[in-house]
């Protein structure tokens, strides 16, 4: 198990108060090891602060979130965080973790994580995350460099300044810092949103090769295409509440309950399902973006 | 007379922010007034470059912009700059007012508008981009579709005769976006002459269009209508431009033996294949 949600809720402001606004409410949810787990819902739906939640950024107002042997939660308003595999030891103190060690196993990209970027150079911005985390000198750039040559920025980036680079390279060197941290989870808020397209798929392919190798990929995400495409599990949030959590395949045919939320399926996934209807013997399950359909299209003219 | 056909001309520009690297090389194209036309490309091809010359904020290292054929210079940009409007990508770099009302106003308080003609202003465009409920809110409080409503009213409140999105929907969930390209089309239709100019990924907004500039590299590689740009696929493809759904399902058969005509809905594909 990769993390456990019980009964979390989370409440920003103070509680009581006029501008308390509850954005989670009772979240049970189990993450299993090594997903590639989307988490979809309007604006304002709650996804933002649960991702949050994974690297202890926030931690419940009630309830309790675990993330692999990380125990964080809040009793009488003070702040939990809690090793269970520390947990046999008799002074309470000692079973408390460093919320850094949490933050090097779940790396979390931002929306918007160019606004993270500070450091006079590209290489510099990249280094700086190893280097916080005790890395020596020589060792974190070298992790730099391979993580930048992963998101597709080569030398000549090096000694610019991250500043003056165009937005969708500003986003691929944010990302390598994250990627520099070598985090078992990587959480990823809308990572794609204002790329062009082929940054997109290059950013996605990244993703799914991180996936690939062995470690678990949640991504925040309004791109249906992406979610269909990618993901194995789909976890849909609306006003604060977890609605569903399935297989992209299952939410994408289930209409009724789609028509409750503020969800499309894809176009290519509902082109898919209209031509099935109207006759068409395609497999719903080999759909993931057009050429898949198209190939679909191709098999079931044959048998035609 | 030609001349005030011509809402907006670039003249052979040439542009760098460093001098090892040009951003922006030869660039000619000229927008007609009350066309709304796309400028499509990849991230750090240029396009943003593009409109920050345009409302100069940027000048070019050679070559001349005119706006409806006068020349833009260091002292006529002020003046001209009344005549476009511009919205860019992130909602939230460009608020200043406490409330949506403040915000949609500010433009007019800088030219001075008198305070009744302002108020009546900012009622009638808040209620074209369907904010009008929303006048007293923060606009930290409104989602990124709302927040971009606001921008655009803000905009479109000064009467531009040209007005440049860059990027403006790139950032915005799909429903957001769907709010901003129907917003785009209704303006287009209460106002004819209004010239739109729109920084986009968004292949289905592009197709859409009036007109369309492909830009790669700094450099216009096509332009024309959206049919003709981007059924000339090849070039497109050597760039890895998106094409528009129903186009790539097309090309997908096709390499499959399956021949299809253009369509541009699913019922029309059922038709042809069930």
């Amino acid at each position: 198990m990769l993390g456990k949600f019980t009964s979390v809720n989370y409440v920003y402001g103070k509680e009581g108060t006029a501008l308390a606004s509850s954005a989670l409410s009772d979240i049970n949810l189990t993450i299993d090891d090594h997903v590639f787990l989307a988490l979809v819902g309007e604006t304002g739906s709650g996804k933002s602060t649960l991702v949050q939640h994974l690297n202890g950024l926030l931690l419940p107002t009630s309830g309790t979130v675990q993330v692999s042997h990380y125990l964080l939660k809040t009793e009488k308003k003070k702040k939990y965080y809690i090793d269970l595999d520390k947990e046999q030891g008799k002074h309470p103190k000692r079973k408390q973790f460093k919320v850094k060690d949490l933050r090097k196993f779940a790396g979390l990209v931002f929306q918007f994580p160019e606004y993270q970027l500070f450091e006079e150079t590209v290489l510099k911005d990249v280094m700086f995350g190893p280097l916080n985390f005790g890395m020596e000198e020589k060792k974190a750039e070298a992790i730099a460099k391979a993580a930048l040559k992963l998101v597709g920025i080569g030398e000549s980036y090096y000694s610019r300044s991250p500043f003056e680079l165009s937005g969708g390279e500003k986003r691929r060197v944010a990302i390598a810092g994250i990627i520099a941290l070598e985090p078992k989870v990587l959480v990823l808020d809308e990572p794609t949103a204002g790329l062009d397209p082929k940054g997109e798929k290059e950013m996605m392919e990244l993703f799914d090769k991180i996936y690939q190798s062995g470690k678990s990929i949640i991504l925040v995400s309004h791109n249906m295409d992406l979610v269909l495409k990618y993901a194995h599990e789909v976890c849909v949030m609306n006003k604060g509440k977890l609605l569903k959590v399935s297989s992209p395949l299952e939410i994408f045919q289930d209409e009724e309950f789609l028509s409750s939320t503020a969800i499309e399926p894809p176009l290519v996934f509902k082109t898919a399902l209209e031509l099935k209807k109207a006759g068409l013997d395609l497999n719903l399950d080999n759909i993931k973006d057009i050429p898949s359909l198209a190939e679909e299209i191709r098999k079931a003219k044959k048998n035609d | 007379m030609e001349k005030n056909n011509t809402s907006l001309k670039f003249n052979h520009i040439y542009f760098s922010y460093q001098d090892d690297a040009q951003t922006l090389k030869d660039v000619s194209f000229e927008v007609e007034k009350g066309e709304y036309v796309c400028l499509i490309g990849h991230n750090g091809s240029g396009k943003s470059t593009i409109a920050r010359l345009m409302i100069g904020l940027l000048s070019p290292k050679k070559g001349d912009i005119e706006i409806f054929g006068e020349k833009l210079s260091e002292d006529n940009v002020v003046s001209l700059r009344k005549k476009v409007g511009i919205v860019f990508q992130n909602p939230d770099n460009q608020f200043i007012g406490a409330t949506v009302r403040d915000d949609i106003a500010f433009g007019l308080e800088n030219e001075c508008v008198e305070e009744e003609r302002m108020e009546v202003l900012v009622d009638e465009y808040a209620k074209k981009v369907g904010m009008y409920e929303f006048l007293d809110k923060e606009p930290s409080s409104l989602s990124g579709g709302q927040k971009q409503r606001v921008a655009i009213a803000g905009t479109l409140v000064r009467n531009p005769s040209i007005l440049i999105l860059d990027e403006a929907t790139s950032m915005l969930d799909p429903k957001g976006k769907r709010e901003i390209i129907d917003l785009i089309h209704k303006t287009k239709q209460e106002n004819p002459d209004l010239t739109i100019i729109s920084i986009t990924h968004d292949i289905e907004e592009a197709y859409s269009a009036s007109k369309v500039i492909v830009i790669s590299s700094g450099e216009i590689i096509a332009s024309g209508q959206p049919k003709d740009v981007f059924t000339s696929q090849e070039k497109l493809e050597e760039l890895e431009l998106d094409l528009p759904f129903f186009l790539k399902l097309k090309k997908e058969l096709s390499n499959r033996g399956i021949e299809i005509n253009d369509v541009s809905s699913i019922e029309e594909l059922k038709r042809q294949l069930c």
